[in-house]
């Protein structure tokens, strides 16, 4: 059964439609949370499977499953977060589900493919499901249509872009396989079209990670989507787009390929500092999450430029951590919003009165996205820095960190509202015991990964 | 490198550096879990009191016959990038570690009534704090010590921004912003060493001949990070700011530990790891040492908030310690030790006075303060003790380590000692200023009642080695000598 996890996603999506269908909607709810739990453990048993499918054009490996594992675990924590729905309109909710399902399978098969057209058949599967939910808000909006619009829009051209990026290498490689593609890289790459058409066709995944110059969808898209949404998109997808960077750099380590570098260098070094920048001044979280998640694709980049076994385990290890403490982060935005509006800065204050726990978990969160020890953040970043210091790449390394003290202000003061300023409603945030343990195994993650990172870290160097 | 090269391994029959770290992080646990005030405050004491207990345990285990790092312990951390989990002590470090082992309890009783709110949150961080700063002079390892290092930010952020005065929120961002721009480079400087010796060993990155270049830029990235922890010169401008507006016990914390990280990390990274750089650069630091004693001196004269006086005195008194350190002769090396825990010891005590004072009057201001000669006699008697040793009155501690770092300077350029007795000149004319005012200025305050028996607790310790350390220093000369002469000797190797 090798494509056990895909199945059990697709079968949680399938069911999720029929309950679209019936007149009785109550039970979707517990059938996603139970379901995605299974999936979760069903990849778990998955993960040591080996194999191609589909005359090679899907890939099965301790790669492929080790991402699947952790989607299919992000999937599961979005729809646990979900918890009490306060954003989406009851008869939509199987629908809603159903969406995250197709999405995540997309995904799925996304860190499987190791041909074009899968891979753009993958990525449209997630974009597709991902264009329907946006817009999907309780007292919808214009702002809720803008935002779905600008999404459809960039994703349609980022798509288009990476799909002209792969006619260019189709033309110069004559295969879609890309193992075949990296066999005849040495013959194009050092040309300017070579660069060219590489640097297009990565675009799309650029897209997905909202890297700097394709970032630009990414702040309205989190402040107009629903919480729950943000949170699905500002992660999983990040998380597959990540892994076929990192499948591409590994089968194209051995190429000597110093434009891309620099262009990757340069891409990275804009990201961090644009999105650094321009976090200093937001008011909405999301909107603030949206520049953070730029800063920090920037970031990832260095462990994927770095060309290096050690550079792809510690992006992926990177990538891992980013995927808790942004749901961290998001959960407590959902937690917070009475009744699924988006939450500023201002409306922190007296956090840590309100509820101690949230902005327990909020100050972990904050201080592990702007990578101050022993949080997780913090060892994901040393992992970064060190692997793109070893492969020479000083400069960026100085750059990154650099942004890391202008990015403190801004995770800090997140922190300084919640704790230091005096609450303008004192009413208390009640958590229930399973939104109280989500909590506390959200902060165990980000503290584990930070003071343990060694087994986690093997795995992820076995796999690339 | 063989480990026994350098690394004496623990003897004992429990790991003691790992139990002095770690305890005041599981009193702190256990606090967190409690509800009852009372029993919170004593629970964190009676912590902070086994764990100096436990310090003092180790003094007796340390053996002042080698220069080696003893009472090690070593576990295997991360592999992958050899990163481990290496803690040792010696001459320098054992000191640090008794001074902050010793300060945690006289912080928390100090803060027994003046902190009313979040009592919990508050005992949590200064257990944090103590256990972050042993752990930072502890460390072997470069990550370890970077971990810890980076981890007492957060907890003594927090206690300025929520318990801290009214300009709290300004004060504590930059002092978090400007001590983050520091470590960053720190980091960077640590990656490279790493990737030059392949291991972030820090005894096994000493003395190993890197080339001038190399060595100058990781002295530049080192004396960044520390020149603003320490603060030197142009670094300083955090200071004030975060110690006026800090509750007494981060004002204890932050004066008395956090700033020996600074001229430690010299004494421990800069010297051993950049030698030939460290003398190159070492006309600048001593110019800067100079001119942060000097222009200390001047601020502090123009002071009326007692705890900014105290404050820029710091600075002054750190760039003595600096100067000991640049002054690269063994009496500059071991007046700069000594001078570390003689300011910890006095600042610590004074900025406690002032604690004292402000929760009776609710305010820092000289003239507001002045005249409690008749009314709190013993307070006075404290203050007054502690002023004389803040500029270095002979009989005090501050005496004997000014005098070997002026010893160690005057061999080196007149004109920089010159100048730094100028700067202890200036510290008489401050200190003996503010203790004039507060002893016998005109206001009525006859209602303040003078120190409750906690209070003179706190003190007593602390005039203890001030007056121990001012009249007989031979004991922690002897304890801090082979570490010292070790560390002069291989300085003159590696230059000659």
């Amino acid at each position: 059964m090798l494509l056990l996890p895909e199945l059990s996603i697709l079968f949680f999506s399938i069911v999720c439609l029929f309950f679209s269908v019936s007149k009785n909607k109550t039970g979707v709810a517990a059938f996603a949370k139970i379901w995605s739990l299974c999936t979760f453990f069903l990849a778990a048993l998955c993960v040591t499977n080996i194999g191609e499918l589909f005359s090679g054009a899907y890939k099965i490996d301790l790669f492929s499953q080790i991402l699947k594992l952790l989607i299919s675990l992000g999937l599961c924590l979005v729809v646990l977060m979900l918890g009490k729905n306060k954003e989406i309109e009851e008869s939509f909710l199987p629908e809603y589900y159903m969406f995250f399902g197709f999405s995540t399978l997309g995904l799925m098969m996304l860190v499987s493919s190791v041909e074009l057209i899968s891979i753009v058949i993958s990525l449209e599967i997630s974009s597709y499901s991902l264009y329907a939910i946006v817009p999907l808000r309780k007292g919808q909006t214009r702002v809720q249509i803008e935002a779905s619009m600008k999404y459809l829009f960039f994703g349609a051209i980022s798509t288009g872009v990476m799909v002209f990026g792969m006619s260019y290498i189709y033309g110069l490689a004559h295969s879609t396989f890309l193992s075949d593609i990296l066999a005849a890289f040495p013959q194009f790459i050092s040309k300017p079209i070579g660069v060219l058409a590489l640097i297009l066709t990565l675009s799309g995944f650029f897209f997905k990670l909202s890297l700097f110059p394709f970032h630009f969808w990414a702040p309205d898209i989190y402040e107009g989507a629903s919480n729950n949404t943000t949170t699905f998109i500002a992660t999983i997808p990040k998380v597959a787009a990540t892994a076929l960077l990192i499948r591409i750099g590994m089968l194209a380590m051995p190429v000597e390929s110093s434009q891309i570098v620099t262009i990757m260098i340069v891409l990275a070094a804009f990201s961090m500092t644009l999105g650094n920048l321009v976090g200093l001044v937001q008011k909405d979280i999301k909107r603030l999450l949206a520049y953070s998640g730029i800063a920090h694709a920037g970031y990832l980049m260095l462990g994927i430029l770095s060309m290096s076994t050690e550079g792809n385990a510690s992006a992926l290890f990177y990538i891992t951590i980013y995927l808790f403490m942004n749901l961290a982060c998001f959960y407590v935005i959902i937690l917070m919003s009475k009744k699924g509006e988006n939450v500023s800065i201002n409306d922190l204050a007296g956090l840590s009165k309100r509820s101690p726990l949230l902005a327990l978990l909020l100050a972990v969160a904050a201080f592990s996205l702007a990578g101050i020890p022993p949080t997780g953040g913090f060892t994901g970043k040393l992992f970064l820095l060190t692997s793109a210091f070893r492969s020479g790449h000083l400069a960026i390394v100085i750059i990154g960190a650099v942004n890391t003290v202008i990015s403190i202000f801004f995770y800090l003061n997140l922190v300084r509202m919640s704790y230091s300023k005096e609450a303008v409603s004192i009413e208390p945030i009640k958590l229930s015991l399973s939104e109280k343990i989500l909590c506390y195994l959200f902060i165990f993650l980000i503290l584990y990964m930070g003071i343990l990172p060694y087994g986690l870290l093997e795995i992820f160097k076995i796999a690339v | 490198m063989n480990m026994e090269q350098y690394l004496m391994m623990n003897h004992l029959d429990f790991p003691v550096l790992s139990t002095t770290i770690f305890l005041p992080l599981i009193g702190a646990i256990i606090v967190l879990l409690m509800r009852n005030d009372s029993a919170i405050k004593i629970t964190s004491l009676i912590t902070s009191i086994i764990t100096f207990l436990v310090s003092i345990f180790l003094f007796t285990n340390f053996n002042p016959e080698t220069h080696l790092f003893q009472l090690g312990e070593f576990i295997p951390w991360i592999p992958a990038y050899n990163v481990n989990y290496i803690l040792g002590v010696d001459g320098i470090t054992i000191f640090l570690i008794l001074l902050t082992t010793m300060l945690a309890p006289i912080c928390i009783l100090c803060s027994w009534t003046a902190i009313k709110e979040r009592i919990k949150e508050f005992m949590f961080c200064i257990l944090l704090m103590q256990t972050a700063m042993i752990g930072v002079f502890c460390s072997l390892d470069f990550i370890l010590f970077y971990i810890f290092w980076e981890m007492m930010l957060i907890p003594m952020y927090l206690l300025i921004a929520v318990w801290g005065g009214p300009n709290k929120d300004y004060a504590s961002i930059k002092f978090f912003i400007y001590t983050l721009f520091g470590s960053v480079f720190l980091l960077v400087a640590i990656i490279a060493i790493y990737l030059t010796n392949g291991t972030f060993n820090i005894p096994e990155a000493m003395f190993k001949g890197y080339s001038f270049t190399f060595q100058f830029w990781v002295f530049i990235a080192f004396a960044l990070a520390f020149a603003i922890k320490v603060p030197m010169f142009p670094f300083h401008t955090w200071l004030p700011a975060a110690h006026t507006e800090a509750p007494t016990a981060g004002s204890i914390f932050l004066a008395s530990v956090l700033l020996k990280m600074g001229t430690y990390g010299f004494m421990r990274f800069c010297l051993p790891i950049a030698p030939e750089a460290s003398v190159y650069m070492a006309p600048y630091m001593i110019a800067l040492s100079v001119i942060g004693i000097i222009y200390g001196g001047f601020v502090c004269l123009s002071q009326t908030d007692m705890k900014k006086l105290i404050a820029y005195s710091s600075v002054a008194h750190m760039g003595f310690v600096t100067l000991g350190i640049f002054s690269f002769t063994l009496f500059g090396f071991q007046g700069a030790l000594l001078q570390m825990l003689n300011h910890g010891i006095t600042t610590g005590a004074l900025f406690f006075c002032v604690g004292v004072i402000y929760e009776r009057t609710h305010s820092r201001e000289i003239y507001v303060n002045a005249g409690l000669g008749k009314i709190m006699p013993v307070y006075v008697g404290f203050f007054g003790l502690f002023s004389l040793s803040a500029f270095a009155f002979p009989g005090t501690n501050n005496f004997v380590g000014e005098i070997y770092v002026l010893i160690g300077i005057f061999s080196q350029s007149k004109w920089a000692g010159f100048l730094a007795v100028v700067g202890a000149v200036l510290a008489a004319a401050y200190m003996l200023k503010l203790l004039k005012q507060i002893v016998w200025g005109r206001t009525d305050q006859s209602a303040i009642k003078d120190m409750n028996v906690r209070e003179i607790i706190g003190l007593l310790p602390l005039v203890l080695f001030v007056l121990w350390v001012g009249l007989y220093p031979r004991p922690f000369v002897y304890v801090m000598e082979k570490t010292m002469t070790n560390l002069f000797n291989q300085l003159q190797s590696i230059l000659h």
